[in-house]
């Protein structure tokens, strides 16, 4: 069946399918009456034109990229997982906890801990949908789906019974004490007097996103865990004459999916917000989705595609400001990107792989090996 | 909680549950011909804000629903194209129509009425511009008596796609279980191998059960802006569709169990929004946010398989390839 390059494979078709669906976005522009051009020259320089721009661009980057990666690692095993909304929710109430437990001295301290509190509280919303997948064959992206409502639900519940200081009014967590404060970008690079990125949120967190896809580019290509999660992935009956535990794979590949979801909200509940508030994950979890299925599950991929999501949310952002597009753009774009990259992938693969085969007749048949990635 | 306060509750979940009614339904059609569809959400909304717009623009709210319907159906076709001809992941495609009814009728509402993504609201556009309540017959002369109470409250009173709701189950229950068009749309869902071994088109039936997923995603979207309310907010139907497809499991995929199904989800919702007399029923008072995520756990428990087995179709979700 391999009859493309795995240079097409890995790159020409997510490339054809993204400009497919960004030239649809510049037709949705056009029919609200707006310029296209002028909006994506508004887009860039609102991004790139300041340093605060590119600083809110890497900020959503580090969101973009765990929930990118959440969503990857499930894909590896087969696993949809639509859940990382409501993982990352969970995990903004595990690292809340951490951040409120104590009066933290130091953020070097706090870090490592909140990483475990937001990673457990991730993967432990994670799992009831694996176990229940793994033992009782219950669709997995059904219960992820209902995980994310019954954690909304629970999230009210708990800011506003449990979390929410007495005699404040709307629904969030007290403000985490001074010692939990990440070092902004502005703080660790910009010198005395200078404005460099601004105010905007970026912060150490995006070294951390930045380990994460080193971590799961290791895992799943140079560790034994991950082959067998590919080999999962691959094939059920292969992994399992192979001696892999499908109950093992896809607990384990589910927990990972949902730590580095509740990951997420190190840098949006504690770099940014510096408390617990109601929807502090804004669908980031299923900006995952989009960013997984365009960087083809592989972490370099998910970090290409999580900086260009940044990029179109923060300058998603300057043109609602300016313009009479609403940010609700951002959703339609991300909806083209993964009708396009996910669902509609053979509508770009079929000519192509016909165009291949036509160029492959001329000349004699030769050997490709191209490993196609999990979808 | 007296008489009354339970008809009252009854009335209400009623009308909740039309709008969950029809979108089971086209889950129903669409999932019995093997094509999954988490899209409902995104095909409801995409119907409510078109009906409500249209109706708003003609001050007609038949012409509303047709275009609401239209919506619905556009999308539908975008479904059937990735899942059907193109043979893609039909959770892929389901995400994506979500987001994609979620982020364009906001923009469109926002180009044509200006008002941050919602439409002025119907009321101000005439009696036709949304669909009224119907007082059935001798409603008004009805007795203070338990029958008197149920007709007058709960039976009447309700716009005319709810009674239309109400049809739409059995009618379903025939043409899935008494035409040869249901039967071959079962087995298309079952065994496409075989349909097509009788030398029926697959890809024709899949996608016009996608299609009568669309109209009857159509008919549920329209009803939240023209019937239950008047007019369009930005994500309306608010995880309606979710409802809708935890409805259709936990009724496994059998059209008179989702009208039970889709009553009891109606019911939960409505005991959400009274919080007192839920207090008054179970003596001790009830968060709030429980009875908004009971449906979800409910559905939860019952996939898990505590509760007796919901099998979906087995051809479920996999593109049919012929000849494979």
């Amino acid at each position: 069946m391999d009859v493309m390059p795995k240079w097409a494979d890995a790159l020409l078709i997510p490339l054809i399918s993204i400009l497919i669906a960004f030239l649809i976005s510049g037709l949705v522009i056009l029919a609200i009456g707006e310029d296209p051009i002028a909006a994506l020259n508004l887009m860039v320089s609102g991004t790139f034109g300041r340093s605060e721009g590119i600083g809110y661009m890497l900020y959503y980057t580090t969101n973009f990229t765990f929930t990118g990666l959440a969503v990857a690692v499930a894909f590896h095993a087969r696993m949809f997982n639509i859940g990382g909304e409501g993982q990352a929710m969970l995990g903004g109430l595990g690292v809340a906890l951490v951040c409120l437990s104590v009066d933290w001295p130091h953020w070097t301290l706090v870090l490592p801990v909140a990483i475990v509190g937001g990673a457990i509280f991730g993967a432990a919303w994670a799992a009831i949908p694996a176990y229940l997948q793994a033992k009782r064959g219950s669709h997995i992206v059904i219960t992820t789906i209902m995980f994310n409502f019954i954690a909304a639900s629970l999230m009210v519940y708990m800011l506003v019974e449990v979390l929410k200081p007495a005699g404040a009014m709307d629904p969030a967590s007290a403000k985490f004490p001074l010692g939990a404060h990440l070092p902004t970008f502005r703080e660790m690079f910009a010198t005395e007097g200078s404005r460099l990125f601004g105010s905007s949120p970026v912060n150490v967190t995006f070294f951390v996103a930045l380990l994460a896809c080193v971590g799961v580019w290791f895992l799943i290509w140079r560790t034994r865990l991950g082959f067998a999660i590919r080999a999962y992935g691959k094939s059920e009956p292969a992994a399992l004459y192979a001696g892999i535990s499908p109950t093992r794979i896809i607990m384990i590949a589910m927990l990972i999916s949902g730590a580095l979801s509740g990951l997420m909200a190190i840098n949006a509940v504690m770099g940014e917000a510096e408390r617990l508030v109601l929807n502090s994950v804004e669908g980031a979890g299923f900006i995952g989705i989009a960013v997984a299925l365009m960087g083809r599950s592989h972490p370099f991929g998910v970090l290409l595609a999580a900086l260009l999501f940044g990029f179109l949310f923060q300058g998603g952002a300057e043109l609602s400001l300016w313009t009479n597009v609403p940010r609700e753009l951002i959703v339609v774009i991300q909806a083209l990107v993964i009708l396009f990259t996910g669902a509609l992938d053979n509508m770009v693969r079929m000519p192509l792989e016909r165009l291949f085969l036509m160029f492959r007749r001329k000349r004699p048949e030769e050997t490709t090996t191209s490993a196609k990635p999990a979808e | 909680m007296d008489f009354l306060t339970l008809v009252q509750i009854s009335d209400t979940a009623v009308r909740f549950a039309v709008p969950l009614l029809f979108a089971c339904l086209a889950g129903l059609f669409s999932e019995r011909a093997g094509i999954f569809d988490i899209g409902l959400e995104g095909k409801m909304l995409a119907a409510a804000f078109f009906s409500a717009a249209v109706a708003a623009l003609t001050a007609n709210v038949w012409i509303g629903l047709l275009a609401g319907i239209g919506a619905s159906l556009a999308l539908s076709i975008i479904h059937g194209l990735a899942s059907i001809t193109f043979r893609g992941n039909q959770l892929i495609s389901g995400v994506a129509i979500n987001f994609l009814a979620a982020g364009l009728t906001v923009l469109i509402a926002q180009d044509w009425f200006h008002q941050g993504g919602r439409t002025p609201s119907l009321s101000d556009f005439g009696p036709n511009a949304r669909f009224n309540q119907i007082t059935l017959p001798f409603a008004d002369q009805a007795g203070d008596g338990a029958f008197g109470i149920i007709y007058r409250e709960l039976i009447s009173g309700h716009s005319i796609l709810v009674y239309i709701g109400f049809l739409t189950v059995p009618l379903t229950w025939y043409i899935l279980f008494r035409t040869r068009f249901g039967l071959r749309l079962r087995a298309v869902g079952e065994n496409p191998a075989a349909v097509d071994t009788a030398g029926i088109s697959v890809v024709a039936l899949r996608y016009s059960a996608v299609a009568i997923c669309g109209v009857l995603c159509g008919l549920a979207g329209a009803y939240l802006s023209t019937g239950l309310q008047a007019g369009f907010v930005k994500d309306m139907s608010s995880g309606r569709g979710f409802i809708a497809l935890a409805a259709l499991i936990f009724a496994k995929w059998r059209p008179w169990y989702a009208l039970w199904a889709c009553l009891l989800f109606g019911f939960l919702q409505a005991l959400s929004i009274r919080p007192d007399a839920v207090e008054a029923l179970v003596q001790f008072k009830v968060p709030g946010q429980f009875l908004d995520a009971l449906p979800y756990i409910l559905t939860v428990v019952i996939l898990a398989g505590f509760v007796g087995k919901a099998i979906p179709p087995r051809a479920g979700g996999q593109p049919y390839v012929k000849e494979n």
